[in-house]
């Protein structure tokens, strides 16, 4: 009986801990989440304020400023139906072009542009090193390439 | 016609692959010894047309054959013939053609090095190798045939992606593939022990060398892959947890595992059904690994849309393999009995504790890389999981791995006690304690609580390798002759477990003391970054066999003295006019500087990122010292020595 009944402890510590573990990688997972928007859902306000997320879309023509002295760039991003700021400082990826879908990631801003810590580029080739085939994941998992008006993110 | 005879070898080694997967298992199961010896002779041929087939479709590449779909996607006629010959395996069809190929390596290996093998055994791992490969050829001629013409001809190719114009990358898949597909054969080693219900030393003997090589390639590989996403994508990372990385370093986790286990099987006759569990875990991750990345799958939910069967083939065969095995090891496992006992305290338990903990970290890394997925397939909408996270729970998971790892080696298989080891390591722990001191305040400058832990815990596996071997070649006046009966696996655990020691300490330094700044730069300027000068001397314009480019000359000063010239560049290919950075590294082994061109502004001057990475090399060190560690391990004399007599009569007695 005696050993039956340790087993019996044993399976339940062990139970509870992966129960215990699960939980609490589920819920890092939960705060690691960057959840993806396009400029329609920016402008509704669907998004939460301080939330880290990834807005994506075509940058537009002709809207590209760089600012002369400083690495501070401004760009437009547009789903087709709405368009949205993003305003950045760094280099820009060496796919980023004007008329190009990319992903810029960072916060809303009260004013109502992005403030992005990073921007990505799609890549047109389909064997992808790591950094840009995130980049291309992330664009494809927005659904807004190359057709944005039919993908519609609920 | 040269591409006819490849597509033709191509249907003829999927012909000899069934017969190599079914008329060996109809003989084992009937004891007919001729149907059993089908296998091998099956095997070779099969290799020999995939080699045909694999000739076919570079020769197409050399001769610059636009009539063929995938040479003109792929290629160009201004392509060096080195990336000409590379880009044969640069995107799907092909690196599938790669794949298949050297699963047929693996098995011709497998059915050479098998002579000693009862042939029931044998027969049994070349027909699943077999059967794997008629799902992977299956796959390649129905969706994926490299062979397709382009009527009419193109007149001219669409280019190689200039990123995989770099040497790294004409290693880097075949490297990843002889890893992924190395897991293999463990896999067909464990479906033929449950097949015929028996798992014993002889056999872990033989599974281990194995599994150890395709690590020692996976190790490779993955590691070739960081190093060149280092200094080719121009800003200095080396790992992202991009899901293509994580599709390769799951099967690595379980491989690590794995090899443990297969030790504790073979030394111990335990853990057996655990070791079986393991080698298709590894396997099937590996699956999962290449198809995800290479259906397109993790890249771009838009691969199933576009090409829906490719993706149900994916599924399919993912469904079979693991599915099956599973079904498998669920109806057999039973009959493999564990004979071995052990206590709370000894080596089983800390080799327990070992393959917990990889797999926990496995098991996170999957749920982090295949929640996204599953969100998305929902149609729930969209997100990615930020890096955070992976860092987080990994460090979280790999500092208790680390800690046992100093002490496993030196418990005893069965049974051990606190009074036996403490006095045994207490002098090595006080002495990584000092020296971690010294390093950290010497080294580093100030150092937070969990630097020191890391590089605690890192000086703690060293320091326990060289004790270990110390205590091994004591009490012996001629240490060189001590040295020599040391087995060779035992160096190479050392070996591998001081590259892991020296792994950390790279990752550690780089991830807290790296200094980096991104800054405009006109010819003449200066910037001051980690007490170093960077001045801006020149920009040139330079012109490769398929590029022309911008090239600056950033010299580097420390005071007054020149420390180093880089000449970073940015390149433009003409066929896809897409950009491409190419850093200046000024490598050493306590640091790196690392200078890349980022854009033009309009006034003529550049964005310039500007990079001081202490210890990065280190990285690649630890993980070069691990995959040696592995070499060295499978060379053991031990694994090509033939089953002894004794081995055969245990075998019966399980």
């Amino acid at each position: 009986m005696k050993p039956r009944k340790q087993r019996m402890i044993l399976v339940a510590v062990i139970f509870s801990g992966v129960i215990l573990a699960s939980s609490l990688v589920l819920l890092s997972l939960s705060e690691n989440m960057m959840y993806f928007y396009s400029p329609t859902q920016v402008k509704k306000g669907e998004v939460p304020p301080e939330a880290v997320i990834r807005v994506g879309g075509l940058v537009v023509e002709g809207s590209v400023e760089r600012d002369s002295n400083s690495l501070d760039v401004q760009f437009k991003l547009t789903d087709t139906v709405e368009i949205v700021s993003v305003a950045y400082r760094g280099i820009l990826p060496d796919l980023f072009r004007e008329g190009q879908g990319i992903v810029a990631i960072g916060k809303l801003n009260n004013d109502g542009a992005i403030r992005a810590d990073t921007v990505l580029a799609k890549h047109d080739e389909n064997y992808m090193p790591p950094e840009v085939a995130d980049a291309l994941k992330t664009a494809a998992e927005g659904g807004a390439f190359p057709m944005p008006e039919t993908h519609n993110v609920n | 016609m040269i591409p006819e005879i490849g597509n033709f070898a191509l249907i003829t080694a999927l012909c000899l692959a069934l017969i190599q997967g079914i008329v060996p298992l109809i003989g084992a199961a009937r004891y007919n010894t001729g149907l059993m010896a089908v296998a091998a002779p099956a095997a070779r041929l099969q290799f020999l047309c995939l080699s045909v087939s694999f000739i076919c479709l570079t020769w197409a590449f050399i001769a610059k054959d636009f009539s063929v779909l995938y040479v003109a996607n792929n290629s160009n006629s201004l392509l060096p013939l080195q990336y000409r010959i590379s880009a044969v395996w640069g995107s799907h069809e092909g690196s599938l053609l790669l794949w298949a190929l050297i699963l047929g390596g693996w098995t011709i290996a497998v059915s050479f090095f098998s002579k000693s093998l009862p042939i029931n055994l044998s027969s049994r791992v070349l027909a699943v190798l077999g059967l794997v490969s008629v799902g992977f050829l299956l796959f390649l001629l129905t969706t994926s045939n490299p062979f397709i013409r382009l009527l009419p001809a193109a007149a001219e190719g669409n280019d190689l992606n200039p990123l995989l114009q770099d040497p790294g990358l004409i290693l880097h898949p075949p490297m990843l593939y002889m890893g992924y597909v190395g897991l293999a054969v463990p896999f067909a080693f464990a479906i033929a022990a449950l097949l015929q219900g028996r798992v014993d030393a002889t056999w872990s003997r033989w599974s281990r060398p194995w599994t150890l090589v395709a690590w020692v390639f996976l190790t490779l590989g993955i590691s070739l892959g960081s190093w060149w996403a280092y200094y080719e994508l121009g800003w200095g990372g080396w790992w992202f947890w991009d899901p293509v990385e994580n599709a390769s370093f799951m099967p690595w986790l379980v491989a690590t595992a794995l090899l443990h286990s297969l030790a504790v099987t073979e030394q111990r006759n335990t853990f057996k059904s655990w070791t079986l569990l393991l080698s298709i875990l590894g396997f099937s991750l590996s699956l999962l690994g290449t198809f995800l990345v290479r259906s397109g799958v993790l890249v771009s939910v838009h691969a199933f849309a576009t090409d829906p069967t490719r993706g149900v083939f994916i599924l399919a065969f993912l469904a079979v393999v693991i599915g099956g095995a599973l079904t498998l090891f669920a109806w057999r496992a039973g009959d493999i009995i564990s004979l071995g006992k052990f206590s709370a305290l000894s080596r089983e338990t800390l080799l327990l504790g070992n393959n917990v903990l990889l797999l926990t970290a496995c098991a996170t890394i999957l749920i982090g890389t295949i929640y996204p997925i599953i969100y998305t397939a929902l149609g729930a909408g969209s997100l990615s999981i930020g890096a955070p996270f992976f860092n987080f729970w990994f460090v979280l998971i790999m500092l208790p791995l680390v800690l046992l790892l100093g002490f496993g080696p030196f418990t005893h298989w069965r049974k051990d006690t606190v009074s036996r080891l403490g006095p045994k390591l207490i002098k090595t722990i006080l002495f990584s304690a000092l020296l971690t001191l010294a390093f950290v305040l010497f080294a580093f400058g100030p150092a937070s609580f969990a630097v020191t832990l890391s590089i605690g815990l890192a000086v703690w596996v060293i320091a326990s390798s060289f004790t270990l071997l110390k205590n091994r070649t004591q009490n012996d006046k001629n240490v060189l002759q001590r040295l020599r009966g040391v087995p060779l696996a035992f160096f190479g655990m050392l070996t591998a477990h001081i590259g892991v020691g020296i792994f950390i300490i790279g990752v550690t330094a780089v991830s807290v003391y790296e200094e980096s700044e991104t800054v405009r730069l006109a010819v003449g300027e200066s910037y001051t970054l980690a007490k170093k000068r960077f001045q801006l001397t020149k920009l040139e314009t330079v012109r490769g066999p398929n590029y022309k480019g911008q090239r600056a000359t950033i010299d580097i000063y420390d005071g007054e003295r020149l420390v180093s010239s880089q000449y970073p560049e940015k390149r433009f290919y003409h066929s896809s006019s897409q950009p491409m950075t190419e850093a200046g590294i000024d490598a050493g082994l306590f640091r790196d500087i690392y200078v890349s061109l980022g854009e033009a502004l309009p006034d003529g001057a550049w964005a310039v990122r500007l990079n001081y990475k202490p210890y990065v090399r280190w990285i690649w060190l630890g993980t070069l010292l691990m995959a040696l560690g592995g070499l060295l391990s499978a060379l053991d004399r031990r694994y090509r020595k033939k089953p002894s007599p004794a081995d055969t009569l245990q075998k019966g007695a399980v």
